[in-house]
């Protein structure tokens, strides 16, 4: 197998907790599709470790997801840019959004 | 650099389009041209095919232009609108089948991240879908 379609394939995963006030309202919400959209990996999003999974690129999806502050949000993505992807997600959390 | 779908907001009522615009304009800034018709020509509750056609042209975009709506005549008065434009302008004007003010944020979600025309009137309407 040749090393890019085994990046293609591999998933990886990260986890953070939501730490700002609001938690994945609206706002923040709109702000994580447009990030995950930014790179051309599959980007998934649940609030455990084993699912259930939505696409982090949906505005629709995510604000389903409803998490509140203290839930942490797990991440897992596939795809030849899928660390810089997780890295921006995680780095989007941590740095609450950028609202407080 | 291609252009972002842009998104039109008709609404029977001027407040209830112009509170929308200002929704879903809070969540994407100026990524995204976002106009609203509301209220018929004397300033009352209705539709203008005239000022929803001002309001296309406003958020025009070369990659289309999403329209949400409330009532039956923000409807058929927009497909009146899109029927009056320019003939190389009508097929990239859509109506989506969404609630007016939710619909509105999640179009304009989609399209400021350089989504084409069908992924932001289908993301609209994702939201009927339960």
């Amino acid at each position: 197998m040749k090393p890019e379609s085994e990046a293609m394939t591999l998933d990886l995963k990260a986890s953070v907790r939501l730490t700002n006030e609001v938690g994945l309202h609206a706002r923040p919400s709109v702000k994580l599709t447009q990030s995950a959209k930014r790179f051309r990996a599959r980007v998934e999003v649940a609030t455990a470790a084993d699912g259930p999974w939505v696409d982090a690129k949906s505005p629709v999806k995510i604000m389903r997801v409803k998490a509140l502050k203290g839930e942490t949000l797990h991440f897992r993505a596939s795809g030849t840019d899928a660390s810089q992807a997780l890295d921006a997600l995680v780095d989007l959390v941590q740095r609450k959004f950028g609202e407080e | 650099m291609t252009q972002n779908v842009g998104i039109v907001i008709v609404s029977h009522s001027l407040k209830v389009a112009e509170g929308a615009a200002d929704m879903a304009r809070q969540m994407v800034g100026n990524s995204v041209s976002i106009a609203y018709a509301g209220g018929n020509a004397e300033g009352g509750i209705g539709t203008d095919v005239a000022s929803i056609i001002a309001a296309i042209e406003t958020a025009w975009s070369d990659a289309g232009v999403a329209i949400l709506v409330d009532l039956g005549g923000a409807e058929t008065n927009s497909e009146m609108a899109i029927e009056m434009m320019q003939e190389d302008r009508r097929d990239r004007v859509v109506i989506c089948n969404a609630p007016i003010v939710e619909g509105a944020v999640m179009a304009a979600t989609e399209a400021s991240g350089g989504s084409n025309l069908a992924k932001v009137k289908a993301t609209a309407e994702e939201l009927m879908a339960q």
